[in-house]
């Protein structure tokens, strides 16, 4: 078995550093009395997909908006490409749960609104937005409104957005959890595919232990009360597998029940 | 399936008006006249142009009242919604104006503005202004979070936020403000004509009910609820025109 564990345990001006594009130091985030994040630092490596998974509570989505720079950390730092995160900034952009489009607005605004706020032009910004639309595979819907779609390509219209500003991390918060189970597997398969082709930065939350399994080059696991990363798993050896063998990759079932057994006692 | 809404409205304007026709045959009093009567009365005040000076005359204080309140309306409405001091400050005066008995106060306004054009809009904006005020700074308050989150994840400047997200996604509450307060200020006209001088369309309603004209009387009433229904129709267009995808409701609903 082809699987690395390691602790987390960040390595300061090691030679390795320039190979994450994102390095979480130590984070910690109160509210009020409540202690979400604590001591929390984590790696991302470039060009990889991670996925943060933990049960629900365990500050996972706090931990997302706090790199994205939506939220600001009580204590600790987040570094993007060497650079220390003080608000949303280019080099990150952002699916969200809800999808979060703007209903009044038809696909191809939707998807180039990022574009929009940043000032291009709209020949230019719809001819990009037009791009990705067809990269989702949204072709043909570029006039319809989201209420017209289903869950799924609203989602797909969320995706095109956030690779449409050209950001090198993107930014994934339970991006499938409101579709349907059929779309969410079609969208695990579009998304190893989608981590080939741009040579970008993912970083995906889920409550789904298979999902994370399946799409992520490395799961950081992450246990509640206050929120620490408790161990972090590499499933190396079925990363080069076709999409269709994974599943019943010996190795992935086994990290699979690994991370099960892990996360049971905490889940009520 | 396209013909399908002008069908029932024709269907129901047949039932509404035969209800009338059959009504008005009965009597069900002596003062109410049939629907052929009325517009028959309608068609002779259009033919010698009684109407057309009567509109002008009330449709000064109608369009200047709405076009007041709409402007303010919404601007004081952004304001309120946005900032929870002028919230306090403002608030209350629009609940106590929409709850203000207004005919009461109308001897008031007299005493003050006089029975001119002032005192007539001001009855337009009293009656236009709080629904399309308290609309605004509610649906203004109520952004859906995500949006507003996403629009600062995407480097929106708060500009950008307040005019590409959160007044659109206020627009259709918005909307439904400016509808009702229109319906309120063709009533705030009315009343106005009716209340402090008689001058058009309520002159109208004033004199033939004096001389027992009931279907002028009535032929005036109609015009006045046709008026008001075309322009509620027209910012129902305006509506779609700018803000197309949210006529079905949100993509979260």
């Amino acid at each position: 078995m082809a699987m690395s564990q390691t602790r987390v345990a960040p390595k300061r001006g090691d030679e390795h550093d320039v190979e994450y594009a994102v390095s979480v130091r130590d984070v910690s985030k109160n509210y009020g009395d409540v202690e979400a994040l604590k001591d929390l630092s984590l790696d991302f490596p470039r060009g990889q997909l991670t996925s943060i998974l933990g049960p629900s509570g365990c500050g996972k989505t706090t931990l997302l908006k706090i790199i994205a720079g939506l939220l600001s950390p009580t204590s600790g730092e987040v570094e993007v490409n060497g650079k220390a995160v003080t608000g949303p900034g280019p080099d990150r952009a952002f699916v969200f749960q809800d999808f979060a489009l703007l209903p009044w607005a038809s696909v191809i605004r939707n998807v180039a609104f990022g574009l929009e706020l940043r000032g291009v032009a709209r020949s230019e910004r719809e001819s990009i937005a037009q791009k990705y639309i067809q990269n989702v595979g949204l072709g043909g819907f570029e006039n319809s409104f989201p209420h017209e779609l289903s869950g799924g390509m609203r989602q797909r219209v969320g995706l095109a957005r956030a690779l449409s500003v050209d950001a090198q991390v993107l930014l994934m918060d339970e991006p499938f959890s409101a579709v349907d189970e059929q779309t969410r597997r079609k969208f695990q398969e579009d998304l190893l595919s989608l981590v080939q082709q741009e040579s970008r930065t993912f970083i995906f939350v889920t409550h789904s232990i298979e999902e994370a399994v399946y799409v992520s080059d490395q799961i950081a696991i992450l246990l509640p009360r206050p929120s620490r990363v408790s161990e972090i798993i590499k499933p190396t050896g079925i990363r080069n597998k076709g999409t269709d063998d994974i599943r019943r990759d010996p190795e992935y079932l086994d990290i699979v029940d690994r991370i099960w057994a892990s996360l049971r006692s905490y889940v009520e | 399936m396209r013909n399908r809404p002008l069908f029932l409205k024709l269907l129901s304007a047949v039932i509404v008006f035969g209800a009338w026709e059959i009504a008005g045959r009965i009597p069900v009093s002596y003062a109410f006249p049939t629907f052929l009567e009325s517009m028959s009365a309608l068609a002779a005040l259009t033919l010698d142009g009684t109407i057309f000076t009567a509109y002008a005359e009330t449709l000064k204080p109608l369009v200047v009242g709405i076009i007041i309140s709409a402007v303010l309306g919404i601007g004081i409405g952004l304001w309120t919604g946005l900032s929870s001091k002028f919230d306090w400050l403002f608030s209350p005066i629009f609940v106590v104006m929409q709850a203000a008995p207004l005919a009461a106060l109308i001897p008031l306004l007299i005493m003050v503005y006089g029975i001119g054009l002032t005192s007539k809009v001001l009855v337009v904006c009293i009656m236009a202004m709080p629904v399309i005020v308290l609309n605004t700074s509610g649906a203004v308050r109520n952004t859906p979070y995500t949006l507003k989150e996403m629009g600062r994840a995407f480097l929106g400047t708060e500009r950008d936020i307040m005019l590409k997200i959160v007044i659109p996604a206020a627009s259709p509450i918005i909307f439904a403000g400016l509808r009702l307060g229109v319906s309120a200020g063709f009533i705030g006209a009315i009343l106005s004509e009716l209340k402090i001088t008689p001058t058009g369309v309520g002159d109208i309603i004033t004199y033939s009910r004096s001389i027992a004209d009931y279907p002028s009387m009535y032929a005036a009433i109609f015009s006045i609820i046709v008026l008001a229904v075309l322009f509620l129709n027209l910012l129902e267009k305006i509506e779609r025109l700018l803000f197309g995808g949210n006529i079905r409701g949100y993509v979260s609903d």
